[in-house]
C-alpha cells in the first residue's frame, strides 16, 4: 500500500542549482577549503545544465566514427575490437629483450612494444666511451641490422605490430627494421607498427637529442613522408604527450603542447608540398594517463574533438581518416611511488580505467617496480593482467563512451578543449612550435608547473598516499630487475665483430651516400634502408648527422 | 668551516652526467634550494663527470648533487668521487637524487657518497640535510 504524498512533508526543492546552491549547500560544511585536481583546477561542487554540464549534442558530441569524435574514432569501438595491449619492453642483449617479447606475447599481450637504451636513443654505439655504464641498462641495445634481426627473432614481422619508442635516432631504427622486413622476404605494406619518431616534445620534455630542432623536425617528417608513400600500416610519428606531462605538466599544458607539436609536423609536412589527407592519416598520438580520473578522461575526449575541428576548420581535410586522432596511452610513471610500490597496482589500475573510459587504441600499464628498476616478469604479469581485467571483467567495454553526457564529463572536456586551444593560439602567436621550443616557451610553463606541485606536495596539498600522508609501514620489500654489467661487454665485443668483418668499400660508399642525402636535404630514409644493410651502424648515422646538421646543447634554463 | 652557517650561503651544483634526460628532479631541487637561499649553480644535461668536476670547481661549489635517473648511477657516482679525487677536490661533498635501488644506495654510501635521496622526498629534507652536512668553505 502507498501512501499519498502529504502537503505537509518537510522536504527541501530547489528551483535551480543557483538556488540550492544559495540554501541547501551554503549551511552546509566542507571538508577541506579548496577542491582542486592534480593539475590545479579548481572544481565545483556539482555541475549541473546550469554551470556547464549542457551539451549540445550534434555539435560537440555526434556518433563513434563520426566527426568530431568526441566518442571515440571507430563506430565499434571495444565491441569491434578491444584496444591493443602493447606493454613496452626492452632490456639488456637482442637476445634478453626477444625472450621478454615471447613471454609477453605468451601471456596474451597483443602487441609489442619496444625500449632502447640510453646509447640507442643518443647516438651512440655501444663501444663509444659516452655509453659507458649505460649499454642494455634502460632498454635493449640496438646498434646495427644483426641487433634488430635478433631483437625479432622468431616473431613474424607481418603479423605483429610493433611500436619503438626512439626519437633523434627513429630514422636508423626505423631503417634496421624495415631492412630486416627486406631481408625476409616481407613488403613494407605488410609491415604495421609505430615508430614514435617524436622530437618536438624531445626538445620540450625528454631531452633526447642530436641536432637543433630545424634538422631534427626535417628527419621526422621525412619517415613521414616515407610511410605515407611506400608503408600505409605503418605509424610514422607518435606525437607524444607522455614525456611532457611525466615532466610535470598539467594536463591541458599536455594537450596543448601535443597538439602544437603535431600542427608543427603538419605545417613542416605542407611546406615540402604534401597534401593533408595524404600524411595526416599516418599521424597518430601517445598520452599519458594520470591519477585525477575524470581529468583524464575528458583529456582524452577533448584531444580528439580539437584535434578534428584543427584539421578540418584549419588545414581543410577532407577525410575522417585525416581528422582522426587515434592514441596510445600508458600509465603514469611519476605516479607511481618507491614507497609501499605494492600500492601501485591500484595506481595503475585506476589510471588504466580512465585510459579506456578516454577510449584510446593502445595501452601500457606500468609494474608496480618501476620506480625501483626496470620491472621483473611476474610485475609485468600483474600489469598486463590489469587490462585484461577491465576488458573482460569489468562490463566496462560493452557499452561505447559510457560517460558521455555526464553532466560533470562534458563540462571539464569543454573547458579543457577551449584551455588548450588558447595555448596554441598563444604558440601560433609565437610563430609556431619550432619558434616556441627555440625560445623555450613550453619548457619554462613546464618547469613552473613542476614546481608548483612539489610545493603543493610538500604543504600537503596534494596528496601522495605512502609519501606524505599514510606513511606507516613504509618499508616493503619487492623483488627487482637487475641487469648484469656483462651485457655492455658482450655488446662492445659484438659490435666490434660487427665492423670488422663488413665489406669496407660498401660500407664507405654507403656512408658517402647518407651524408650526400643529408647535406642535399633529400629524403634520408631510402638511402639509410640501403646504408644499413651493407654494415652502416647507428652510431656512424650519427655521427654524419652531428657533422651536417650540427649538435644541440641543452641552455640549461632552471 | 661551519655546516651551512658560515658567512656566506651554501654554493651548490647541481648535476646531469651521462645520456639520461630526465631533469625534473634536477630543476626543482634546484629551484627550492635557490628560494632556501642557497647558491645553485645548474649544469644542463648530458655532462661528463670530467666537466662537472671542472665546473665544480671552477665555481668554487661546497657540494655537488648529482642527479641520475638512467640506472647508470653505479658507474657515474665511483667515476665522479674518483675525478674529485685526482683534481685534490675530494672536500667537495657528494650527495645524490634519483631512481636508486636501497641496496646501491648502501653501496654508494660505502664509496663517500654522502646521502641519495629517491623520489618522493620532501624538498626541507633536502635543505635540511645540506645545512647539517655541507660544511661551507672560507
Amino acid at each position: 500500500m502507498t501512501k499519498k504524498p502529504n502537503s505537509s512533508a518537510q522536504f527541501a526543492k530547489s528551483g535551480s542549482h543557483t538556488e540550492w546552491r544559495a540554501k541547501g549547500y551554503a549551511s552546509q560544511r566542507e571538508r577541506k577549503e579548496k577542491f582542486s585536481s592534480i593539475s590545479f583546477r579548481e572544481q565545483p561542487e556539482i555541475v549541473t545544465p546550469e554551470n556547464g554540464g549542457a551539451v549540445d549534442h550534434d555539435r560537440d558530441l555526434g556518433f563513434p566514427g563520426e566527426y568530431p569524435y568526441t566518442r571515440g574514432v571507430q563506430p565499434t569501438m571495444y565491441r569491434g575490437r578491444l584496444w591493443t595491449m602493447r606493454q613496452f619492453a626492452g632490456f639488456g642483449s637482442p637476445e634478453d629483450t626477444n625472450r621478454r617479447f615471447k613471454y609477453l606475447l605468451e601471456h596474451g599481450q597483443t602487441g609489442l612494444s619496444t625500449a632502447f637504451d640510453m646509447p640507442s636513443l643518443m647516438g651512440y654505439d655501444p663501444d663509444n666511451a659516452r655509453s659507458r655504464g649505460e649499454v642494455g641498462r634502460e632498454g635493449v641495445s640496438v646498434a646495427t641490422i644483426e641487433d634488430m634481426d635478433t631483437l625479432f627473432s622468431g616473431i613474424a614481422l607481418d603479423q605483429v605490430t610493433t611500436s619503438m619508442t626512439i626519437n633523434c635516432t627513429a630514422t636508423v631504427a626505423f631503417a634496421f627494421y624495415f631492412a630486416v622486413a627486406k631481408r625476409r622476404g616481407l613488403g613494407f605494406e605488410k609491415l604495421g607498427g609505430t615508430i614514435q619518431n617524436d622530437m618536438f616534445k624531445e626538445f620540450i620534455a625528454q631531452k633526447e637529442w642530436i641536432c637543433p630542432p630545424a634538422p631534427s623536425v626535417k628527419l621526422v617528417c621525412d619517415v613521414v613522408e616515407f610511410c605515407s608513400q611506400s608503408a600505409p600500416k605503418f605509424n610514422p610519428v607518435s606525437i607524444s604527450g607522455y614525456h611532457i606531462r611525466e615532466a610535470g605538466a598539467t594536463a591541458v599544458q599536455e594537450l596543448a603542447f601535443t597538439i602544437a607539436d603535431g600542427l608543427g609536423y603538419v605545417d613542416h609536412c605542407l611546406s615540402r608540398r604534401m597534401k593533408i589527407d595524404d600524411f595526416a592519416p599516418r599521424l597518430s598520438f601517445f598520452f599519458d594517463v594520470h591519477n585525477d580520473f575524470f581529468e583524464e578522461v575528458a583529456k582524452f575526449r577533448a584531444a580528439r574533438r580539437l584535434w578534428a575541428r584543427l584539421m578540418r576548420e584549419r588545414y581543410g581535410a577532407k577525410t575522417d581518416a585525416a581528422c582522426k586522432l587515434r592514441t596510445h596511452a600508458q600509465t603514469a610513471g611519476v605516479s607511481l611511488t618507491a614507497q609501499q610500490p605494492v600500492n601501485n597496482v591500484a595506481r595503475v589500475a585506476l589510471q588504466a580505467l580512465a585510459a579506456v573510459l578516454g577510449g584510446v587504441q593502445s595501452l601500457h600499464t606500468n609494474s608496480m617496480d618501476e620506480t625501483l628498476s626496470l620491472p621483473t616478469e611476474d610485475a609485468v604479469r600483474v600489469a598486463l593482467r590489469t587490462q585484461q581485467i577491465i576488458a573482460d571483467e569489468s562490463g566496462i567495454t560493452n557499452v561505447i563512451d559510457p560517460l558521455g553526457g555526464s553532466y560533470y564529463v562534458e563540462r571539464l572536456t569543454n573547458e579543457i578543449e577551449a584551455e588548450a586551444l588558447r595555448y596554441i593560439e598563444q604558440i601560433d602567436a609565437m610563430g609556431g612550435m619550432l619558434h616556441a621550443v627555440e625560445t623555450g616557451f613550453p619548457q619554462k610553463e613546464i618547469a613552473e608547473a613542476a614546481y608548483r606541485f612539489q610545493l603543493d606536495l610538500d604543504a600537503g596539498a596534494q596528496t601522495i598516499v605512502g609519501v606524505n600522508r599514510y606513511t606507516e609501514g613504509g618499508e616493503q620489500e619487492i623483488p627487482t630487475l637487475k641487469i648484469e654489467h656483462e651485457v655492455e661487454r658482450q655488446q662492445i665485443e659484438r659490435v666490434a665483430a660487427f665492423k670488422a668483418k663488413r665489406n669496407k668499400a660498401l660500407h664507405a660508399d654507403a656512408l658517402a651516400k647518407v651524408e650526400s642525402a643529408c647535406r642535399e636535404a633529400r629524403n634520408v630514409v631510402p638511402v639509410l634502408i640501403d646504408a644499413v644493410d651493407v654494415g652502416v651502424t647507428l652510431g656512424e648515422v650519427s655521427d654524419i648527422y652531428r657533422k651536417v646538421f650540427g649538435v644541440y646543447t641543452d641552455p640549461g634554463m632552471l | 668551516m661551519t655546516a651551512g652557517q658560515g658567512t656566506r650561503p651554501v654554493r651548490i651544483l647541481i648535476a646531469k652526467a651521462g645520456l639520461d634526460g630526465h631533469d625534473r628532479g634536477a630543476k626543482v631541487i634546484a629551484r627550492a634550494l635557490r628560494d632556501a637561499g642557497m647558491e645553485v649553480i645548474y649544469t644542463g644535461l648530458h655532462q661528463t663527470v670530467e666537466n662537472i668536476v671542472r665546473a665544480a670547481i671552477q665555481e668554487d661549489v661546497d657540494c655537488i648533487g648529482l642527479s641520475i635517473l638512467s640506472g647508470a648511477h653505479m658507474t657515474l657516482f665511483p667515476e665522479l668521487l674518483s675525478q674529485l679525487k685526482k683534481e685534490k677536490a675530494e672536500d667537495i661533498v657528494v650527495f645524490g637524487g634519483g631512481i636508486i635501488p636501497k641496496d646501491d644506495i648502501e653501496a654508494l654510501k660505502g664509496q663517500g657518497v654522502k646521502q641519495v635521496f629517491i623520489p618522493g622526498t620532501h624538498t626541507q629534507e633536502v635543505i635540511d640535510w645540506i645545512k647539517a652536512n655541507v660544511p661551507v668553505h672560507e
